[in-house]
């Protein structure tokens, strides 16, 4: 059986690493290389690093990044934000990261995500999905919305619609990233993450929300979510990576221990 | 000159390089272990190799394609037949059977049996069996030394090796069912899941394989 994975985010800007709270008001919190490794040794079952960098000529800082953190960290790598094409994936892929994770640029042009699948393979590419809760109408029935452009621009693209899309197109895994969840610290978005985990046959990562152990548990157990991704509340040293798993497997759920 | 298999720092690992998938993470894990690693393409090189990684990530069909291409069939026939130590990861353990459901593609037949699809008739197990699972060790073998239970190891994969002969079983991993997650005989272990990307328990393993002389 497989174990319940906890994935820490780092968001990086111009090589520095930078939290945001509902995607705005970014701050300058380290060193994303020695905060890999920290949570590596700590048992972080996997790592996530978006690029949030605003200038396209600070964007081969990313790859240096990746390249520090793949030679002195053995779990898989995920790396996200402006990529736009398979030579971005391919990039970052020779840079040392395991997986791609796509997302604006596939909501606006969705062949990317076939095309990089065909190029990397479907188990390597991510589909990131940034989602809004809204009135549900014709154009939105699940009531959940794409939104892009760091949660700034709605694209009248229904998540779960866009999630059997993603699938469809060949993507092997989505990260559910609730943008009205983010930064708070209020846990999950349970509803959305369970509807979208039981819809597809591929694996799901919760994002969004995370504040206390708990609401990992009830996002791994209510949510479906095969992945619980956290940011926030690891990074500020409110918690460590250890002391969740551990607080997980102590609720029964079946989590790596041994490291 | 071939390098003098008694002067054990001057061993190159080759890691077998037929575009399938991305080698340097594989690189990367054996620097960390002390191991010097090189790409090779080169069947007469390969042919002469002291200790080879095969590795891999695709799909069966195209890479059984690359390889014959490039004819290092026959020259990791001709290396194992001598005794070097070979380890073959994911795809690249996949193809040392004899046939893969994946393409339906007739493979290296350097251990009897064949590469079956998860059936996917349970549908609370996704397909590939993609993350952390346990390794159970079945079979005492140089290269699993240290691994104990409730150690977890990487798996990325929809297809998984069925050996004829249970001795070529050296661990197994449950998901749909038990299936062998490691096989092995004489100078060539393999591997579904990927040490690379294991952890300290992968590193473990990568170590052992530095240090292992092909016997059992």
């Amino acid at each position: 059986m497989l174990s319940k994975r906890v994935i820490a985010c780092l968001d990086v800007r111009d090589g520095h690493l930078a939290k945001s709270v509902k995607f705005v008001n970014t701050q300058n919190i380290g060193d994303p290389v020695e905060k890999a490794h920290e949570y590596y040794i700590d048992g972080l079952d996997e790592l996530v690093f978006y690029d949030i960098t605003a200038s396209s000529d600070k964007r081969n800082i990313m790859l240096d990044v990746v390249e520090a953190v793949a030679s002195q960290v053995f779990i898989p790598l995920s790396v996200g934000g402006g990529v736009r094409s398979v030579g971005d994936a391919t990039d970052l892929r020779l840079a040392g990261a395991e997986k791609i994770n796509v997302n604006s640029a596939a909501v606006k042009r969705p062949e990317l995500i076939d095309e990089c699948s065909s190029a990397i393979g479907n188990q390597n590419v991510v589909l990131s999905m940034d989602i809004r809760k809204v009135e549900k109408s014709h154009e939105i029935p699940s009531g959940y919305e794409i939104v892009i452009n760091g949660g700034r621009s709605p694209m009248g693209l229904d998540a779960l619609a866009w999630a059997l899309e993603g699938e469809k197109r060949g993507a092997g895994e989505l990260v559910i990233n609730s943008i009205d969840a983010d930064g708070t610290k209020d846990g999950y978005e349970i509803g959305l993450t369970s509807m979208i985990s039981q819809a597809v046959r591929i694996p799901v990562i919760a994002s969004g929300g995370a504040g206390l152990p708990e609401h990992l548990y009830e996002v791994l157990t209510q949510g479906h979510a095969d992945a619980a991704l956290v940011a926030s509340m690891v990074h500020y040293g409110d918690y460590r990576v250890s002391e969740l798993k551990s607080y997980l497997h102590r609720q029964g759920l079946k989590m790596r221990m041994s490291w | 000159m071939p390098p003098s298999r008694n002067n054990i720092a001057s061993i190159v690992t080759l890691i077998v390089d037929y575009d399938a998938g991305n080698l340097a993470s594989v690189k990367r894990a054996c620097q960390q272990v002390g191991l010097a690693a090189e790409f090779c393409a080169d069947p007469d090189r390969l042919r002469h190799a002291e200790r080879v990684i095969f590795p891999g990530v695709g799909a069966a069909g195209s890479a059984m394609v690359s390889v014959k291409e490039r004819g290092l069939d026959e020259a990791l026939r001709e290396v194992i037949s001598n005794g070097c130590p070979v380890l073959g990861i994911c795809l690249g353990m996949q193809i040392s059977l004899d046939h893969s459901e994946e393409n339906d593609t007739s493979t290296l037949g350097l251990i009897e049996g064949n590469v079956t699809r998860f059936r996917m008739d349970r549908p609370d197990l996704k397909v590939p069996h993609m993350g952390w699972n346990e390794v159970t060790v079945r079979q005492h073998h140089p290269v699993l030394a240290g691994i104990v239970p409730g150690d977890e190891f990487y798996f990325v994969h929809g297809y998984y090796p069925t050996p004829k002969d249970q001795s070529a079983v050296l661990a197994t991993t449950n998901y749909e069912g038990d299936f062998a997650c490691a096989i092995g005989k004489a100078s060539y272990v393999g591997t579904q899941f990927h040490p690379e990307k294991s952890g300290r328990v992968g590193l473990r393993l990568l170590s052992n394989f530095a240090k292992w002389d092909g016997q059992c």
